[in-house]
């Protein structure tokens, strides 16, 4: 604690707004400046989803025409998963792993500079193609060959927009190890860190293992594109579903990046307010390392259809429904730890239960997909929409909404209104089961997706699910509101603003200091939630 | 104490950008590598080259009939016709057949297609031999112009004994490249890389 007092002494920013945050090197600072980019992301990318659905919401064309409502679902998902999703997980990863494990911060804070500000550019060149000639890409985002390289020469903007990103996140995962294995405290050892930390280091090796790969993949797209190479062109030689195989050897490890830090995140809160320790700390440690050794080879269950020969599809079927035993064992863990807790139910709890539920659902649908004979009648249809969604954003945004509130207070030094907050989680949950449950049987009935117009049959489910979007959308400006209004004020926050809360972070006063452990705190039992598993 | 940590963070970062660095040649190796794994598990419906010699070897089984249908397709943006001249044969596993395709040119220019082989079964892939055929090398069709396009094949005696039918598909694709060629110099007879 008395490093604590130090740093809390010398509590020097730099003065300017350029110096503060364009020359940033502490953790805090780029963590923020993340949170805020990918919230910017999450509304931008929210707003297309809002053009999709309401385009959806009768039969015939209404508002836009058919080849802008592609590039609107195929920069909807790119943005969601590389603009929101990823730099969020990246976000909480700057601001709490050093601070978790007791390190002053990050181990390489210049490149953590760096690789924050790679992405306003890469993204200002994303969406730029909104306005070039042919339009974004509009192939869906998996830019699948050939009808990706039909479109006009735009494209070229979107494919450096992805290596920009893949850079970002590759120097973003180094620093992230770096920081893990090279600068916990003494005393910190490697079973004694937060699951969140454990669940990131496992997150950060998949990045750098697969997203090199998808930067290969498009340098071919590229080159196939401008430069008169056949690599996944027939009449050359090559094989345009070996862009598919290509594609999802990262695409798969890149759902569990998005979904391994969410588990870290619901991992810390469920404690919190169950009052108890995690059950079965080991367990969930491997049962994250299981999954991110899994997802490397199941990657052709997403394209069942191609036409594998019998083996093929028996090993990616069975090799992906084997992923369920650890993913259960997590779920398992997680009840078991709220079982016979003293629980509460404060925002970040509520959004992380919420979790734990609709996650499942979602994982459920997963399953159902795996069978491959199944797979051909879900295959393209909204059923795979409805299962992503799922897990995605009752998985993934869930989490991260779960953080924010968890973490808000350390981070503002104020308590957010928790009346609007139970108000936020109950609005969201109530449209987004309103917005996606409906989508489950429009894909049953057969309804294709990526489509602007539809059979009159499923008009009515897409009518409701359309409704629970726009709901949905406007739950979320209502949040950015909460998370303004608690920046500007609001209760003091203590040092351990969750009574319950364990773990070095509620060590340090809140708002947390700029300097937090410039010299190593002195770990005690009761100040970490894992203490009895050191070596 | 800084210095030190400095330098473990310094190994680890190198260590780290290797692996990025080489799992972003791995992702190019990908190709190779499928390419490789279908030729030898015929997954891809890839058929296979023999030479005569090779034929000499394959004994001949005359108590066996295999069906051999013959389909014929064109990628949308070649303006060809395409069509097997048979539809489908009898044949004897080990004894040479031949079959033919008849290609014709509706667009206005000079084309050259390649034609991309497929067999379904894919397993019977590796038991389809040609020692000549149309898509070994790129097909030139001036304008107006149709040809029958000759293809010489044999069955490996070896295809397993579950499978009766064979069924052989090309689709031809147009070759921009050479067909911007053959405007520009009118010259004929190019190799391809079919």
């Amino acid at each position: 604690m008395s490093s604590v007092a130090h740093a809390e002494g010398h509590d020097h920013k730099p003065e300017g707004f350029l110096d503060r945050w364009l020359f940033t090197t502490n953790h805090k600072d780029i963590g923020t400046l993340y949170l805020v980019f990918s919230l910017t992301m999450f509304i931008i990318g929210g707003a297309m989803a809002m053009v999709i659905r309401a385009e959806l919401f009768m039969p015939g064309m209404q508002l836009v025409d058919p080849a802008f409502f592609n590039q609107m679902t195929t920069m909807h998902a790119l943005i969601m998963v590389f603009g929101a999703v990823m730099p969020a997980f990246v976000g909480l990863a700057n601001w709490m792993i050093p601070m978790m494990v007791g390190a002053p911060d990050m181990a390489l804070p210049r490149m953590n500079n760096w690789s924050f500000w790679i992405l306003p550019f890469a993204f200002t060149m994303l969406l730029s193609t909104l306005f070039m000639d042919g339009g974004a890409p509009a192939a869906g985002w998996t830019l699948y060959p050939p009808l990706v390289l039909q479109g006009g020469n735009s494209f070229a903007f979107a494919i450096f927009a992805v290596h920009l990103l893949g850079i970002s996140s590759i120097m973003g995962a180094i620093n992230i190890i770096a920081t893990i294995l090279n600068m916990r405290a003494p005393g910190m050892n490697l079973l004694n860190m937060p699951l969140f930390v454990w669940t990131w280091l496992i997150t950060a090796f998949l990045l750098i293992a697969v997203m090199p790969v998808l930067a290969g993949g498009v340098t071919m797209l590229l080159t196939d594109k401008f430069f008169g190479t056949s690599f996944f062109n027939a009449a050359g030689g090559g094989d345009p579903v070996m862009y598919q195989h290509i594609f999802w050897f990262f695409g798969h490890p890149e759902v569990y990046i998005m979904i391994l830090p969410a588990f870290g995140v619901v991992s810390e809160i469920l404690p919190t307010f169950s009052r108890k320790p995690l059950f079965g700390y080991t367990s969930m440690v491997y049962a994250s390392a299981s999954i991110a050794f899994l997802s490397f080879i199941v990657w052709s269950h997403h394209m069942f259809t191609v036409g594998m020969p019998l083996g093929g599809e028996l090993f990616f079927m069975y090799a992906t429904m084997v992923i369920a035993v650890p993913t259960g064992v997590k779920i398992f863990n997680w009840v078991a730890t709220m079982w016979k807790g003293a629980m509460t139910f404060e925002t970040p709890m509520l959004f992380a239960v919420g979790f734990v539920i609709m996650f499942t659902i979602g994982g459920f649908s997963g399953l159902m997909l795996a069978i491959a004979p199944a797979d051909f009648q879900y295959h393209d249809t909204y059923f795979v929409v409805a299962h992503f969604h799922y897990v995605l954003v009752t998985g993934a945004v869930y989490a991260i909404m779960a953080g924010v509130y968890y973490w808000l207070p350390k981070w503002t030094g104020h308590m957010y209104d928790e009346r609007l907050g139970k108000i936020h989680f109950w609005w969201s949950t109530i449209a987004v089961n309103v917005l996606f449950f409906p989508q489950h049987f429009l894909g049953l009935a057969g309804m294709p997706r990526r489509i602007p117009d539809y059979s009159v049959q499923f008009a009515e489910f897409n009518m409701i699910s359309s409704i629970g979007g726009f709901a949905f959308g406007l739950a979320q400006i209502f949040f950015v509101y909460i998370v303004w209004k608690t920046v500007k004020g609001g209760k003091p926050a203590e040092a351990r603003a969750w009574e319950g809360a364990k773990g070095l972070e509620w060590t340090v006063p809140s708002p947390a200091p700029h300097h937090t452990f410039e010299t190593p705190p002195e770990i005690k039992p009761d100040m970490i939630a894992h203490p009895s598993n050191a070596h | 104490m800084a210095t030190e940590e400095q330098d473990s963070n310094r190994v680890l970062v190198r260590k780290l950008t290797w692996a990025a660095v080489l799992m972003f040649g791995f992702g190019f190796a990908l190709w190779p590598l499928y390419t490789v794994f279908c030729n030898i598990t015929g997954i891809n419906g890839k058929t296979g080259q023999v030479s005569e010699q090779d034929i000499q070897s394959m004994g001949l089984d005359p108590n066996r009939v295999v069906t051999v249908h013959f389909d014929g397709t064109v990628n949308s943006r070649l303006p060809w016709q395409f069509r097997p001249n048979q539809f489908s044969m009898e044949v004897h596993p080990g004894q040479v057949y031949e079959a033919s395709y008849h290609a014709f040119n509706r667009g206005v220019e000079a084309i050259v297609g390649n034609a991309v082989p497929s067999v379904a079964p894919a397993e019977a892939s590796l038991y389809f031999n040609k020692t000549e055929c149309f898509c070994f090398t790129a097909q030139k069709l001036e304008a107006g112009e149709g040809k029958d396009m000759p293809l010489r094949f044999i069955i490996d005696p070896a295809l397993p004994d579950d499978i009766q039918e064979v069924t052989l598909s090309y689709t031809f694709f147009m070759n921009d490249e050479q067909s911007r060629q053959a405007n520009q110099h009118q010259t004929a007879g190019q190799p391809g890389n079919g």
